[in-house]
């Protein structure tokens, strides 16, 4: 597969204050991001306590919260992001490693 | 400057009540509730789908809003805020209004099955900050989750759930909002995932039954920790003015006896109670086979209570206002002039045009709304074509003491079978009544003459005597009652030929006096 257009990967973390569940989650994601995605992705921390009407807006309910925001469709993960299995999966990213 | 400062009792709540309520708004069940919700406590509402529950919680906030000066939060896991919008609507609640001004919230929280993945560990946090900011934003008093079980659909990690809702709850309570939990039942299960578990001082079960092909509604407060309650089913009904629980058997029998007289209207009859009438806040009970004369009994008493400058509601389920009015223009009352000048109202309405709650809301709110000082409710017994008769007589139970506590004097009348004995009503409302006369028709001598009887009559000295009367062009007349040399009652044309016979014999007439 080609890959000539080589998307960024817009991501959006939604935590709640410096959490252990935070914590760990944004530091799952880096590490998944770099090994996977390294150079073609974007990640945005949004932390719900300094900006509390965008739980709203966002409709976040769970905390932590991963967004894919591109390549559309969005995308959602909840929890801690400790099965790296399953977030590649879900941000669709797992699929096209392994057909390499 | 801490600990000793005591919290006003709001209205509605009794200085006693170690509880401070937060009240509803709605009719009825506020007095069920003795004042309304736990004040700065979640409620539980649960019942079946359709059954009412997001109605009440939403009445809830409306109310607040408006009349209590208390800002809601409404958090809808199920319905979009359109939907809210639309449905608060036929209840003729403006939203948007109400969301304009800050005076209501409300947030649609979309969780769908199968629409994020799980990784690791999470909890609630952003619900928490959502509810919080949004309870912030407009100094919310009051909050409704309608309903959040709907979580367990979109989240697999029960525990964490379970855990989570605890929280909430703790959380709830410590932010000082009085809030309903709405949940769905499921089964002999109050709510699907145990929502009771959570909420320890009220719970409220709502449920639509269908009998005899119209539906019913009923609420039911299974729980009031700290405050005494009815554990009655009460029917409600949700119609363009909202909820209206139908409750009154709790108000109990603490109504004040008035000792001030009402005329009964006919003259004659009101020496048989001691000259003076009824008592103020009476209920009558006026039954009689067909023809005895029941109507024409409640017209001159309406009349009477007109007269006086009184208000008087005619509710007639046998016949059309101009019908009545005709009818009873041929005895010689004239009730037209007392209905154009909103003296007189008569509500005219087939029972089974609308349930027999239906009924009964209609009933109160007219009572309530316009303040009557009487009420004839002509024939009570038609009441039978819609209830079974246990419903019928808990419904007019209700009724009574609704108007009893507003000093309303009510006279009922009822048909009774032919063949049957006279001393029987069709309902067995008798006990419910505080005055019970018999109009019935005697035949002797190849004639039918009308009596009328006091059965009973409350605290009252009343005439033990089985009356004649007649009905003229000028209305109901008592006729003086004449005895013959044995004792025995002669009327009709025998009383005649008695009077004619002691008069020529100059014999005063004989009077029995009252017991």
């Amino acid at each position: 597969m080609k890959d000539g257009a080589r998307p960024t990967w817009r991501l959006r973390l939604y935590v709640a204050g410096q959490t252990p569940k935070s914590i760990a989650a944004l530091a799952n994601l880096t590490r998944l991001c770099e090994g996977h995605l390294a150079g073609r992705y974007h990640i945005e921390v949004v932390d719900l306590l300094a900006q509390p009407h965008l739980a709203r807006e966002d409709e976040i309910v769970v905390i932590p919260t991963l967004v894919r925001t591109q390549p559309l469709p969005i995308r959602t993960v909840v929890g801690d992001l400790s099965n790296e299995e399953r977030v590649l999966v879900a941000l669709g990213v797992m699929p096209r490693e392994r057909g390499e | 400057m801490t600990a000793t400062v005591r919290r006003p009792t709001k209205r509605g709540g009794n200085g006693r009540h170690p509880l401070a309520k937060a009240p509803t708004g709605i009719p009825g069940l506020d007095e069920i509730t003795n004042g309304g919700l736990p004040r700065g406590r979640p409620t539980l509402v649960c019942g079946g789908a359709g059954c009412g529950k997001s109605l009440l919680a939403m009445e809830f906030l409306v109310r607040g809003a408006l009349e209590y000066d208390e800002p809601g939060v409404f958090m809808s896991f199920e319905e979009t805020t359109d939907d809210l919008v639309e449905n608060a609507r036929s209840l003729g609640f403006d939203l948007p209004k109400l969301s304009t001004r800050r005076r209501l919230l409300l947030d649609y929280v979309h969780v769908e099955p199968g629409d994020l993945t799980e990784s690791g560990e999470y909890d609630l946090e952003g619900l928490f900050i959502r509810l919080g900011h949004a309870i912030d934003s407009i100094g919310a008093k009051r909050v409704v989750l309608d309903t959040i079980e709907l979580l367990f659909s979109a989240l697999s990690d029960e525990f964490v759930l379970r855990a989570e809702l605890a929280r909430l709850f703790r959380w709830l309570k410590a932010k000082r909002v009085t809030a309903i939990v709405t949940g769905e039942r499921r089964g002999d299960q109050l709510t699907r995932h145990g929502l009771e578990e959570f909420v320890s001082d009220c719970v409220i079960l709502l449920d639509q039954r269908v009998t005899d092909q119209s539906a019913t509604r009923r609420l039911r407060i299974l729980k009031y920790r700290g405050s005494a309650h009815g554990g009655n089913e009460m029917p409600f009904l949700i119609d363009d003015h909202g909820l209206s629980v139908l409750p009154i058997t709790s108000l109990g029998l603490a109504h004040q006896a008035s000792t001030a007289h009402v005329s009964t209207g006919v003259v004659g009859l009101d020496g048989m109670f001691g000259r003076k009438g009824f008592y103020r806040g009476n209920s009558v009970l006026v039954s009689g086979t067909a023809g005895t004369g029941k109507s024409s009994v409640a017209a001159h008493f309406v009349d009477a209570a007109c007269r006086r400058g009184e208000r008087a509601l005619y509710l007639a389920f046998e016949e059309s206002p101009s019908q009545i009015a005709r009818n009873m223009r041929s005895i010689g009352i004239d009730l037209e002039p007392w209905m154009r000048r909103d003296k007189l109202r008569i509500l005219a309405q087939r029972p089974t045009a609308l349930g027999l709650e239906a009924h009964l809301v209609a009933i109160h709110r007219v009572i309530a709304d316009w303040k009557p000082r009487v009420v004839v409710v002509d024939p009570v017994t038609n009441m039978i074509a819609v209830g079974s008769e246990t419903e019928v007589k808990a419904m007019l139970a209700r009724l009574i003491d609704f108007m009893k506590l507003r000093q309303i004097t009510a006279l009922f009348t009822s048909l009774t079978e032919g063949g049957g004995a006279a001393e029987r009503t069709d309902l067995g409302v008798s006990s419910l009544m505080d005055v019970w006369m018999v109009l019935g028709n005697l035949e002797e001598n190849g004639e039918r003459n009308r009596t009328i009887q006091i059965v009973k009559a409350r605290g009252m000295a009343h005439s033990n005597q089985v009356r004649e009367f007649v009905i003229t062009g000028q209305g109901i007349t008592l006729v003086d009652v004449s005895r013959r040399a044995d004792g025995s009652v002669a009327i009709g044309s025998a009383r005649g030929a008695q009077q004619r016979q002691q008069a020529r014999a100059g014999i005063p007439e004989v009077r029995r006096r009252a017991k």
